[in-house]
């Protein structure tokens, strides 16, 4: 009987020990997030907090001036903003009406406005000498080229690609190539890997890009260690990204662009001059490090030249013991 | 089995092996050159042609290997590559000095070839080197290339598939080098062809080298 009451009290105590060390992980858990996601807003500006209010909900509430009730409606799922990646983003330091109209700051918003034209990336970036250096300008006029252009006219913004809310300068910043790739391809992923964003500019359904690419060896480590943009669009040297992304037919399709000495990812990928001062290891980790290995690109000078030097030697051995053989015949 | 000083000294299924083991590695050796030196202005072969001749020969000496293997452990032929660590380097010496002087001065080789002794100790040597280190190697690297998703991503911040291929490449290259001077002690028999005709014929001339 007593044993039993102490196995049923010594359950109890383990019981609880669990529960409570288990409600001890939560609230470290949810002290840890909240003190995460404090760090990210902190660096919003606060008088985006009224506008954040509603444009990061799935709902928004207004004084509905027909029925004199205040009345709750859903948000438009295409323009729910996300707070963390806002923050993340090269315009975290901006106020919303900076780009949107400052009649915007009254709610609830008038209609018309609406109708107003947006703010193009042009109206900061274009003609500013702070942003000369990555020819904006020039960037225009490629894309104008563009299959995107072509096909979709004025209604394929950069912000299609470039998403204003959450742009990182990830190709500028990063010293990781991977991360560099990542970041390129997730902004066609996001319509060519989606139908419903890539309805939202054409009539068909997307392609099924791993039947395309089918005729690609490993297609998965090709995803994933290249960017789409270097066989989809035309390099420009004086550019550090193409943007210029050609029609289907026009891809490139052969490998040795890619796979020989002079690789053409060391003029597109590769091209990032910075990239290797970026590194904390210096110029020989950063090449070893970001540079997966693609066959035929990499050429090492002292494996090549010390196979050579092996072959020559075995070659020279080889002739001197025929030569001793006729001789000695 | 000797007939006017001659042993029948490989036996059909072995000279099928080394057929298929021959021409799957020249392929391999070929294709491989042609994908490390790639170039849109000139290669022997098309790269893409080049990528799948190599997939493909590099899986048919994969098998083949695997019959060396497991061969050499089930049958009688491991007693060929049985290695005696004791004087092995004098008898690597006198080899030596047979192929760099004594061949010159018509001196008998000091490891007469028979029924009970198929290779002499270097070519025991360079056998066991490149068919249990070389060779596995590469089928290990090259199986690894093949689905490189199984490879290790970073090795300390290096790419696992830089190191792979690196190995991979530089044991293929050793191979070729094997090759070749394989191919050269190959011609030193009684004459240049002779050793040639015997892994085509299976029979040896015990008075060749």
């Amino acid at each position: 009987m007593l044993k039993s009451k102490i196995r049923a009290s010594a359950f109890l105590f383990n019981r609880l020990a669990m529960q409570s060390s288990f409600l001890f992980l939560l609230i470290l858990l949810f002290l840890g997030f909240s003190q995460k996601s404090q760090a990210q807003e902190k660096s919003l500006t606060p008088e985006n907090d009224k506008c954040l209010k509603c444009h990061t909900h799935q709902t928004f509430t207004f004084q509905n001036t027909l029925t004199k009730k205040e009345d709750k409606r859903m948000s438009n799922p295409l323009y729910i903003l996300d707070k963390n990646h806002f923050a993340a983003g090269v315009h975290a330091k901006f106020k919303c009406t900076d780009c949107h109209s400052s009649a915007y700051s009254t709610y609830p918003h008038n209609a018309e406005l609406k109708l107003e034209p947006l703010s193009t990336c042009l109206d900061c970036h274009g003609g500013d000498e702070k942003y000369a250096a990555y020819q904006f300008e020039k960037i225009e006029k490629e894309f104008q080229k563009s299959v995107h252009f072509q096909k979709s006219g004025e209604s394929f913004t950069c912000s299609k690609c470039h998403n204003q809310h959450y742009y990182q300068a990830k190709s500028r910043t990063s010293s990781v190539v991977g991360e560099i790739i990542g970041f390129s391809n997730e902004m066609c992923m996001t319509c060519h890997s989606n139908n419903s964003k890539f309805q939202l500019l054409s009539d068909t359904l997307k392609p099924a890009l791993s039947q395309i690419h089918g005729w690609l060896p490993n297609q998965e480590l090709h995803f994933k260690n290249v960017r789409c943009i270097e066989c989809h669009t035309q390099v420009v040297d004086s550019l550090s990204v193409s943007h210029n992304i050609l029609p289907k037919e026009k891809a490139l399709k052969n490998c040795v662009e890619c796979h020989s000495k002079n690789s053409m990812l060391v003029a597109s990928l590769y091209k990032y001059k910075n990239l290797q001062s970026r590194s904390e290891g210096g110029k020989l980790n950063t090449i070893i490090a970001n540079k997966s290995y693609v066959i035929g690109a990499y050429q090492n000078f002292w494996l090549n030249n010390f196979s050579i030097f092996i072959f020559i030697m075995a070659l020279a051995g080889i002739c001197i013991h025929v030569i001793l053989r006729i001789i000695k015949k | 089995m000797i007939s006017e000083n001659k042993i029948y000294f490989y036996p059909i299924w072995l000279r099928i092996w080394h057929g298929i083991n021959a021409m799957g590695i020249l392929i391999l050796i070929v294709t491989g050159i042609n994908m490390q030196f790639s170039n849109p202005k000139f290669g022997l072969v098309n790269f893409e042609l080049a990528v799948n001749l190599h997939n493909i020969s590099g899986i048919l000496v994969t098998i083949n290997y695997l019959l060396f293997f497991f061969g050499n452990i089930l049958t009688s032929n491991k007693r060929y590559y049985r290695l005696k660590r004791k004087g092995l380097f004098k008898r690597l010496q006198l080899q030596v000095d047979y192929y760099t002087s004594g061949m010159f001065k018509n001196q008998q080789p000091p490891f007469p070839l028979s029924e009970k002794r198929k290779f002499n100790p270097m070519q025991k040597v360079s056998y066991l080197t490149v068919m249990y280190l070389f060779v596995p190697g590469l089928v290990i690297t090259g199986l690894a290339l093949l689905f490189p998703e199984t490879i290790i991503e970073n090795v300390y911040s290096v790419s696992g598939i830089f190191l792979t291929a690196i190995l991979h490449a530089s044991l293929g290259f050793l191979v070729s080098i094997f090759l070749i001077i394989h191919l050269y002690v190959a011609s030193i028999g009684k004459n240049p062809l002779n050793n040639f005709k015997s892994i085509i014929n299976g029979y040896h001339d015990i008075h060749g080298h």
